[in-house]
């Protein structure tokens, strides 16, 4: 049988390899003749197999089957083949294989062997990849060789028990009486693989770290003979002695005098020279530079070492290497919780970079920048940020806009900048925000009611620009269908207003409708808009057209829309303007995000998120009323009723609302119409089992009876609104002393101008007959200038057939009822 | 350190060297991770780089080689690129004007020196010239002069 080809033949022929089908080939060829050589238990030539199977196995194909081999090349006496043996095993095998357990023994041997190199390479896999067992059972060795003499060993020996240690802990103990010595060496190669045995002591047992503790002088002295020293050729790096254990010592010394107010003061000094001495014109002398200033930062250093610290980072800021600069802003990004203010003196540098072309340096300068914004410099910062915004590359425009969006919520320095800087992000980076900030910003814009039109106005000149941005559109939309009448009629105070026609937005939000760019959401958003604009617009039939054509929209959630607005126009008319109002003013909960928006005045509303059923206001409506026909006088306000009625589609959770005006802010019952007790109760009792007001305050203001003739009569009972104590609550309470019930029986009431009222749904219209029960409503009247109150009432109803009609005039309210 | 590689532009390995224990599979990702990330890279970028929880850094070496090394949150950067620089000088004494053929007709060889300069993902020896005299030591033993002694004729 042949010579089995060397290695370098080997290498120069699959070299030669066209194709990776050419080499496949080949590969596999020799794999086969090696696999027949080690089946024949080949000595001579298994050195030169494996060194083979090696390098194929770099190319990437398998070579598990060289396993064993390797570890009779270990096991021979040879040193070419112990040398290939343990390359093997340390680039074939891993503790995941049974096989390598057999490897203990042969390393054992080998850790006492009298060659020195066949010690080093024993030392050196076991510390490269040294299972836990392994290293139980050699542990013994690797300690007395810890303590030998032979710098060649103990240097590799120290590091070989860091993988102990790392392996199994426990064993760290074993290890604490060779370290006594450690430090007193002379070769530099077992000092630093020393002071990295120290380190990962202490790193892993702070008993450790207490005991080391007093090595502190002897590490500052080795320190202090490294930096005077003269010029050593073996250890020189560009004019730095040894910067390699220079910076191990500096980074024991961080473990060591971290929180120990002596060990900090002793290195004081020999950091400060560091610090101040070390050559900064190559990267050596800047890796040193930069591990004194870790420790600095790290231990409980003076002030004045701290600020020098910080100025060193702040002139890596501005070195050329952008090496330098990114670990600069990395560092600098965990020193800013503790040195806010000395780590802002850097600001304008740390805004400069983000300007650097370089992506990671440009992340870490958003990061820092970001973490620097407060209250004093938010205006130029986010000039800055949002200028970054525009041209930083995808990756960064979400995290940049969440950041600026953040950053935004909480210094903002008035309503009309946060609006524009919300703006400016969603026109250049709107498909990169995030899906709550859609309802965060209409809730910002709801609650700026000096800028609705300014700021309607600017969406609508953004949405002409560009639909393609979903976030942007959706907010747009909804507030063109919630101002849109600011927009048209040209009233922004803070810009040049612009001319729009209704036709115009109306042709813009249609576009949204159609147009392909649109998400279904959006599109959604866009209907209800147009519909809110039927009470603000006067082209009402141009809309009642686009309703009723997406009333048989494929889209599920449009046509439920289109089918719901469209009752909206035929059936319940009269209720579309109380329906599609204005939005009042939300308070944010104290939770971000989606959470119970809660109105001021006390109702609860479905979520912002949810347009479809814009809950009813205490403005009064503009319209004209029937009971202004009926009194004539001018004196008369308008007041707003409800009709007693409880449509079956979506009027009919407002009516609920509405119908049980929780004034405590407590969540809306459905409004059963309960038959509520005869005699003239307090609120409490009369509209639902729920208790409606806190304020028991009640009993202050006495209840009095406002009308009482053939057989009807009306009382009143009053409460104080809470929260507005202008706000008086009356609640009516009509009972029927006649044989025969009242039916269709109508409530109604007028106040003069300086009053505003507002009367809710009754409980019934019918007041059955013999009192046996009472019709409940509640009347809110609202009196600021605190003047005497007086009311007119018309009742109808029809009994036994015929209809009844009179007018009374009710003049005998409570002084506490008003004053 | 938790590892270090060695490749070249085109994508193939050079010298792997893991200090951690991981499997096979997870290695061939690693490799594939770090060359879809450094290989790409502008000429002058920053030589820094976050993957996972780990910092990379990588150096290029002559136009077509690329040492790549994934660190610790205490490690410190600066201080690995000068470990790669003195790596490359010592290749450059032993093999005299090292270039990437040396490497790959000799990668036990650079293996060996690695050895002798780092173990467990620490510098072992700070001495320029200690590995080299090691390294003639260790040769010196080497009971046959067979091709692994002389230096290749490729």
């Amino acid at each position: 049988m042949p010579a089995p080809i060397r290695l370098r033949e080997l290498i120069r022929t699959i070299r030669t390899a066209r194709t990776q089908a050419e080499e496949r080939e080949m590969i596999q060829k020799e794999c086969a003749a090696i696999r027949s050589s080690f089946r024949e238990e080949d000595n001579t030539y298994r050195c030169r197999n494996v060194a083979k199977l090696l390098y194929m196995h770099m190319l990437g194909y398998p070579a598990h089957f060289g396993q064993l081999e390797c570890l009779k090349l270990i096991a021979s006496q040879k040193f070419t083949d112990k040398r290939i043996g343990y390359l093997g095993a340390m680039l074939l095998l891993d503790e995941r294989q049974d096989v390598h357990l057999l490897m203990t023994n042969c390393i054992k041997n080998d850790l006492n062997h009298s060659t020195q190199y066949v010690q080093g390479l024993a030392l050196c896999t076991l510390g490269c990849m040294g299972s836990s067992e392994m290293c139980r059972d050699l542990a013994g060795e690797v300690e007395k060789l810890l303590k030998t003499s032979n710098s060649y060993l103990r240097k590799k020996a120290a590091l070989c028990a860091v993988h102990v240690i790392r392996k199994v802990p426990e064993l760290m103990e074993m290890f604490l009486p060779a370290t006594k010595n450690l430090l007193s060496e002379k070769n530099h190669g077992v000092l630093h693989t020393s002071v990295v045995l120290l380190t990962e002591m202490c790193e892993r047992s702070p008993d450790m770290l207490a005991h080391f503790r007093k090595l502190v002088p002897q590490l500052v002295r080795i320190l202090k003979n490294l930096i005077m020293s003269g010029y050593s050729p073996e250890h020189d790096v560009s004019g730095i002695s040894d910067p390699f254990l220079q910076v191990r010592i500096l980074r024991l010394l961080r473990i060591l005098g971290k929180s120990d107010d002596d060990s900090s003061e002793a290195m004081n000094d020999i950091l400060a020279q560091v610090a101040t001495n070390t050559e900064t014109s190559k990267n050596v002398g800047n890796a040193i530079l930069y591990e004194t200033v870790l420790t600095i930062m790290d231990i409980k250093s003076e002030s004045g070492l701290r600020v020098l610290a910080i100025n060193i980072l702040g002139r890596f800021l501005l070195n050329n290497d952008k090496n330098i600069r990114y670990v600069a802003l990395t560092s600098l990004l965990k020193t800013v919780q503790t040195d806010h203010n000395a780590v802002q003196r850097h600001r304008s540098t740390i805004v400069d970079c983000l300007k650097d072309l370089d992506v990671s340096i440009k992340r870490r300068a958003m990061e820092l920048s970001f973490a620097l914004v407060n209250g004093n410099n938010i205006r130029g910062m986010m000039k800055e940020l949002l200028y970054f915004l525009d041209s930083c590359d995808p990756e960064f425009k979400a995290d940049c806009a969440s950041g600026v969006f953040l950053a935004a919520e909480k210094y903002a320095p008035s309503k009309r900048w946060h609006i524009d800087t919300i703006m400016r992000v969603l026109t250049t980076a709107g498909s990169y925000v995030r899906d709550d900030s859609v309802p965060n910003l209409i809730q910002l814009i709801t609650n700026s009611v000096e800028m609705h039109a300014y700021t309607v106005q600017r969406l609508y000149k953004a949405l002409l620009d560009d639909i393609s941005q979903q976030p942007l559109v959706q907010v747009a939309s909804w507030c063109i269908g919630e101002y849109g009448d600011l927009l048209v009629s040209g009233q922004c105070e803070e810009e040049e207003p612009i001319q729009v026609t209704e036709d115009e937005v109306l042709d813009v939000l249609e576009g949204l409708l159609v147009s392909n760019l649109s998400a279904p959401v959006t599109r959604g958003y866009s209907l209800t808009a147009i519909m809110k604009l039927s009470t603000r617009f006067s082209s009402v039939n141009r809309i009642k057209k686009v309703v009723s054509i997406y009333g048989s929209s494929i889209d599920v959630e449009l046509q439920q829309r289109a089918v719901e607005y469209n009752a909206l126009f035929k059936k319940y008319d009269h209720m579309r303007p109380a329906l599609l109002e204005r939005m009042p003013i939300m308070e944010k909960s104290a939770t971000n995000g989606p959470t119970e928006i809660v109105q001021t005045n006390g109702e609860t509303e479905p979520s912002v998120v949810e347009p479809k059923h814009p809950p009813l206001v205490t403005q009064p409506a503009n319209q004209a009323n029937d009971l202004l026909d009926l009194l004539g006088g001018n004196d008369v306000p308008v007041i707003q009723t409800t009709m007693p009625t409880k449509p079956a589609s979506a009027g009919g959770e407002l009516l609920d609302l509405l119908g049980d005006l929780s004034l405590s802010g407590g969540p809306a019952p459905a409004p059963a119409p309960s038959v509520p007790t005869s005699q003239p109760s307090f609120l409490l009792d009369g509209l639902s089992s729920q208790p409606l007001f806190n304020d028991i305050a009640a009993a202050a203001i006495p209840p009095m009876t406002a009308y009482n003739k053939n057989g009807l009569k009306i009382d009143f009972t009053f409460e104080r609104a809470n929260p507005n104590p202008n706000i008086a609550v009356i609640t009516i309470h009509a009972s029927n002393s006649t044989e025969a019930d009242m039916t269709d029986f109508v409530f109604q009431a007028a106040v003069p101008k300086t009053f505003q009222l507002q009367l809710l749904s009754p409980s019934s219209n019918v007041v059955p007959a013999l009192n046996q029960g009472t019709v409940t409503q509640v009347i809110r009247v609202l009196n600021p200038q605190k003047q005497q109150l007086r009311m007119r009432i018309k009742l109808t109803y029809t009994l036994k057939g015929s209809p009844v009609q009179d007018l009374a005039e009710v003049n005998n309210f409570p002084p506490q009822s008003w004053q | 350190m938790r590892f270090l590689l060695l490749f070249s532009r085109q994508g193939k390995l050079r010298l792997q060297k893991w200090f951690t224990p991981i499997t096979d599979r997870e290695k061939k990702k690693v490799i594939r991770d770090m060359m879809t990330l450094v290989l790409p890279r502008q000429p002058r970028s920053c030589n820094f780089l976050q993957w996972r929880d780990l910092k990379v850094i990588y150096k290029r070496w002559y136009a077509s080689l690329y040492f790549c090394t994934g660190l610790d949150d205490q490690d410190n950067e600066l201080l690995t690129l000068e470990v790669l620089h003195r790596y490359v000088e010592l290749l450059d004494k032993y093999f005299g004007n090292v270039c990437e053929l040396d490497i790959i007709f000799n990668f036990e060889k650079a293996y060996f020196i690695l050895d002798e300069f780092l173990m467990g993902g620490e510098v072992l020896e700070t001495s320029k010239t200690a590995v080299g005299v090691s390294m003639e030591e260790a040769d010196t033993l080497q009971e046959t002069m067979e091709e692994y002694m002389s230096k290749p004729a490729y």
